[in-house]
């Protein structure tokens, strides 16, 4: 078998027994980075040199039986918002054009503890705000199943490498669907953990009290054994939490017969496009066939989810941006007079359009006047979305919705109207103000060949319950092919 | 003139003597080079994170109760934005909406007699680096060492009237958090900050008037002098018919003049809202027991115990709890000496002046109690006269020398030499004639030149009852 064709288990599975080298591996993918990076431009930076080096360290450790974890040798492509030290970390932001941090992100630390090799930074939407990828100050990265159309975002670069082949794995983060949506237009698989779960130091903040970073990967099995290496409770993190169920991939069984799975009405109502829906209903059926029992419910908050979304998600950006002043590192206008003056000038032309205008939304709700009616207002409607997903989980095991009401979108079209963009969130968004885990996998494609991917969302600390659906669902439909094997347009 | 009368309330912000910072493992430790005392969380590098310190909310706890405030035993930490370079992050995480402490009061005695203060509330916050403005270079330069060390600020309610309550209000809480071992509270090193809210009305109105805030006041001194320019400068706009603006000023204690910083207008809006990368704090009864039983004895508990137990005055109390530091060794010297009354004749006296005379504070003396408490068994047992206890002690002070062996190496310990002492006054008895002859006609005054005469030819070497007797003896033989 072609090494860019298998899974990353597969490929750990090769290395292990010697079958094929990390080197190998990590060569592999350079080459499939020569042959699609020009069209897809998923990365930001790559560490040809490092990665073979890292590489060979970890062949020459397998050579006297050390396997440092199951995933041991694979390649890695890393989000560019995540903190290698030594490495440049743009958050895909001018204001961030020249920072390298002399610190590693947690999950940079475990991931160096797993053997596993870092091949580069994808790109993003700048500081993760956006669902395209066209925010980024640098480039804009294209879908591998369509070069005219965007890959999703914020973790566009991450999904598109996993997607052409360029990565056999990536770290992505997400905040409102930020690996959901991106996954399921570039046809891979993406999971948001739970709050708490993967630590978040070393993740550039874009809205603290949601953030988690989480896998992409090629399929579910993929995925689980990414997040057993990323997850665990971080002292340097006060809102990680300690989990005694770590074990993800033992949860990929197949076996849904029983099951219960509840789908909201309202996310198939209105803005839902035909084909996405007929896909998604596609979905439910086979469930059904494997032995579980779907039911419809009323999510009434439905409405609500954007705004209190948006409202939150500013607020904290527009603090958790602050720091970057010019003052310390990072970008600084080079003609000023004075701080103030510096301040503004570095910030107006450090920062792109999408993230001064969330900046302006966050301090605007934030400001004194303001705050009751519209932050503390927000914290209430997130209250009682989470009563809602909490009453929803005494129902149902695992709650089925679509990823996104759409398909990739051409590039060029999402940003002309930014309300418009915001609302394509709506089937993510509520995953990240209630905390709960989220898993994005593909479930067909439209009549233009672009992927359709669905949503399985989980009570707190339910991954299990998610991967068992998802590995279910994955075992009936067969292998959904990556836009490099298919070969891309 | 109409008689007016001063309203004031402070915020007081003292740094907390922890070992490391309030969200980061950084030493808090004073001094240091320039930002050798920082991480990425403490210089606000993206993707840090802040973990709180447990020692701060107990700290923060301790004061509460030692002030007599209720705790919120839920409570938050929020940010407060604004834009600053000593700030790293560009805001600073302190409390808002749930503060720690709240509802207290301190009791402060003036010359008008005893008085309530209350508190408003204390809350946890984080203090901010230091900027460095370089005239020279046209440049300024920033020192993170001192980002992240705890505060606690503590809020007062408009209850003061006076300078002198304002002083006897700060001396209170600087030796509250000094017993309390929270905070050294030393205002030259910042460790202790003052920003004194201050409105003026006519007497006997019920209204409030407009207030300003005061901020860089360095010293007591500077603070009595600027409450009392503020109150003058105040009255002086009432008195023309103005009226004060709500507004920031700063005092300038070289000049004696405040200048307005800013105004209401231009306030800031700090956007406070609750951090979202920490989580609320519990303190659970059983921490809050826990704080409560390791509470030491504070000071008006001691200086009443000093008064009933040992019998001072109630001022050699009040002057030897001035300072944790000396109330321990005082205590350490009595229980030594056996003698409480002694020690405190010894500390009000030898210590305190040589403290004076060296510039020294209580936490830097640092004799062996036992020294002292040796000297003074040493001198009741007539081993060594007044005079050369007080030589000794000045050793056993400075140097923290052995007394005793001092005593003997220098020959200043008495002989019982009935010989020697014989010769020596008989030698300068008659060396001093017209003296002797004075003696005899009666003259008692004249006995006490001779003995010192002797205590000096002797080197102190004699006791001074012995020496009398002596001379006695020997004027009636000749």
């Amino acid at each position: 078998m072609e090494i860019e064709k298998m899974t990353a288990l597969e490929l750990s599975k090769a290395i292990r027994e010697r079958k094929i080298s990390s080197c190998e591996a990590v060569k592999s993918v350079f080459s499939q980075i020569d042959k699609w990076e020009d069209k897809t431009q998923s990365y930001l930076d790559i560490y040809r040199k490092e990665a073979l080096k890292e590489a060979e360290q970890t062949d020459k450790e397998i050579a006297e039986g050390i396997f440092r974890s199951p995933l041991a040798g694979v390649p890695v492509a890393v989000k560019d918002n995540i903190c290698i030290n030594g490495k440049r970390t743009t958050c895909a932001s001018k204001i961030l054009e020249n920072f390298v941090p002399a610190y590693d992100a947690e999950v940079i630390s475990r991931l160096r503890a797993a053997g596993m090799v870092m091949i580069g930074k994808t790109n993003m939407d700048e500081f993760a705000m956006g669902s395209t990828t066209e925010t980024s100050a640098y480039q804009t990265t294209r879908n591998p199943w369509n070069t005219a159309c965007v890959p999703g975002g914020s973790s566009g670069g991450s999904c598109a490498a996993v997607a052409a082949g360029e990565a056999f794995l990536a770290l992505g983060s997400d905040t409102g669907g930020s690996i959901r949506q991106p996954s399921a237009f570039c046809g891979v698989t993406g999971i948001k953990p739970t709050y708490g779960t993967v630590s978040r130091y070393g993740l550039i903040a874009y809205a603290s009290s949601l953030d988690q970073i989480g896998p992409v990967g090629k399929n579910t099995a993929d995925c689980a054994a990414l997040l057993e290496i990323l997850a665990g409770k971080d002292q340097k993190d006060s809102t990680s939490i300690k989990r005694g169920d770590l074990d993800f991939s033992s949860a990929l069984t197949g076996e849904v017969k029983g099951m219960k799975i509840g789908v909201p009405e309202e996310f198939l109502a209105e803005g839902i496009t035909e084909e996405v829906k007929a896909s998604f209903l596609e979905a439910l059926k086979a469930y059904e066939t494997m032995g579980a029992s779907v039911e419809f419910f009323s999510l009434k908050t439905v409405k609500y989810m954007i705004p209190a979304y948006y409202i939150i998600a500013c607020a904290e950006a527009s603090s958790n941006l602050e720091r970057f002043d010019g003052v310390k590192y990072g970008f600084r206008a080079s003609d000023y007079e004075g701080l103030h003056d510096m301040y503004k000038r570095t910030r107006s032309l450090g920062f792109g359009e999408e993230v001064k205008r969330r900046i302006m939304l966050g301090s605007f709700v934030l400001s004194s006047g303001y705050y009751d009616a519209y932050y503390l207002k927000a914290l209430r409607t997130k209250a009682l979305i989470q009563r809602e997903f909490t009453a929803a989980f005494q129902k149902y095991d695992v709650i089925l919705a679509p990823a996104a009401p759409y398909t990739a979108p051409r590039i060029g079209e999402s940003l002309k109207d930014p309300l418009t963009m915001y609302l394509g969130d709506i089937y993510t968004v509520a995953v990240n103000l209630c905390g709960l885990p989220g898993i994005s996998l593909p479930c067909g494609r439209d009549r233009e060949g672009l992927p359709i991917g669905m949503q399985i969302i989980g009570g707190l600390l339910q991954e299990k319950k998610l991967l068992c659906a998802a590995s279910a669902y994955e075992a009936y439909r067969g292998r959904f092919e990556t836009a490099a094997e298919r070969g891309m347009a | 003139m109409k008689q007016y009368e001063t309203i004031i309330g402070l915020e007081v912000h003292v740094e907390l003597a922890t070992k490391t910072k309030i969200f980061c493992g950084c030493s808090t430790e004073f001094g240091g080079a320039p930002n050798t005392h920082t991480c990425p969380v403490c210089t606000g590098m993206p993707g840090s994170l802040p973990v709180l310190n447990k020692k701060v909310v107990e700290f923060a706890i301790a004061a509460g109760l030692a002030a007599n405030c209720k705790i919120h035993q839920f409570c938050r930490f929020d940010r407060k934005n604004y834009f600053y370079p000593d700030n790293p992050q560009n805001y600073q995480i302190s409390q808002l909406y749930l503060p720690i402490c709240y509802d207290g009061w301190l009791e402060i005695e003036t010359s008008a007699g005893k008085k309530k203060i209350r508190i408003h509330e204390m809350h946890m916050e984080e203090d901010a680096g230091k900027l460095i403005h370089d005239e020279w270079e046209d440049c300024s330069l920033v020192d993170y060492n001192r980002s992240g060390v705890p505060l606690i600020e503590i809020v007062s309610e408009p209850d003061m009237r006076s300078a002198e309550e304002v002083i006897a209000y700060l001396e209170k809480l600087r030796l509250m958090m000094q017993y309390l071992g929270v905070s050294d509270c030393k205002l030259q090193e910042g460790s202790m900050r003052a920003d004194v809210n201050l409105s003026v009305r006519e007497m006997g109105t019920e209204k409030l008037g407009t207030r300003t805030e005061m901020k860089n006041l360095n010293s007591f001194k500077a603070i009595a002098r600027a409450i009392e320019g503020e109150r003058e400068r105040q009255i002086e706009l009432l008195e023309e018919g103005r009226t004060v603006d709500q507004e920031t000023r700063r005092w300038d204690d070289n000049k004696e003049y405040s200048y307005a910083m800013r105004s209401k207008e231009d306030a800031k809006d700090y956007r406070y809202f609750p951090d979202p990368d920490l989580l609320p704090v519990h303190i659970s009864d059983a921490w809050m027991e826990e704080i409560k039983s390791r509470q030491p004895e504070l000071r008006d508990e001691k200086k009443a115990r000093y008064m009933a137990e040992y019998g001072l005055s109630e001022y050699d109390a009040h002057v030897l709890t001035e300072s944790r530091a000396l109330a321990e060794l005082y205590e350490r010297t009595a229980l030594l000496c056996g003698n409480p009354k002694k020690a405190a004749n010894w500390f009000m006296g030898e210590v305190l002046r040589l403290m004076k005379e060296h510039g020294m504070d209580a936490e830097q003396v640092s004799f062996e109690p036992k020294y002292l408490a040796d000297l003074m068994k040493a001198q009741e047992k007539g081993e060594v006269s007044p005079q050369n206890a007080k030589k000794v002690f000045e050793r056993v002070f400075l140097d923290n020398t052995e007394p005793l062996s001092y005593l003997e190496e220098h020959g200043m310990k008495i002989v019982e030499d009935t010989k020697l002492l014989e010769d020596t006054v008989s030698r300068i008895l008659e060396a001093n004639p017209g003296p002797l002859s004075e003696l005899r006609g009666g003259k008692d005054k004249v006995l006490g030149f001779f003995v010192g005469m002797v205590m000096k030819e002797m080197r102190g070497k004699a006791n001074p009852a012995a020496v009398r007797a002596c001379i006695q003896k020997l004027v009636n033989q000749k």
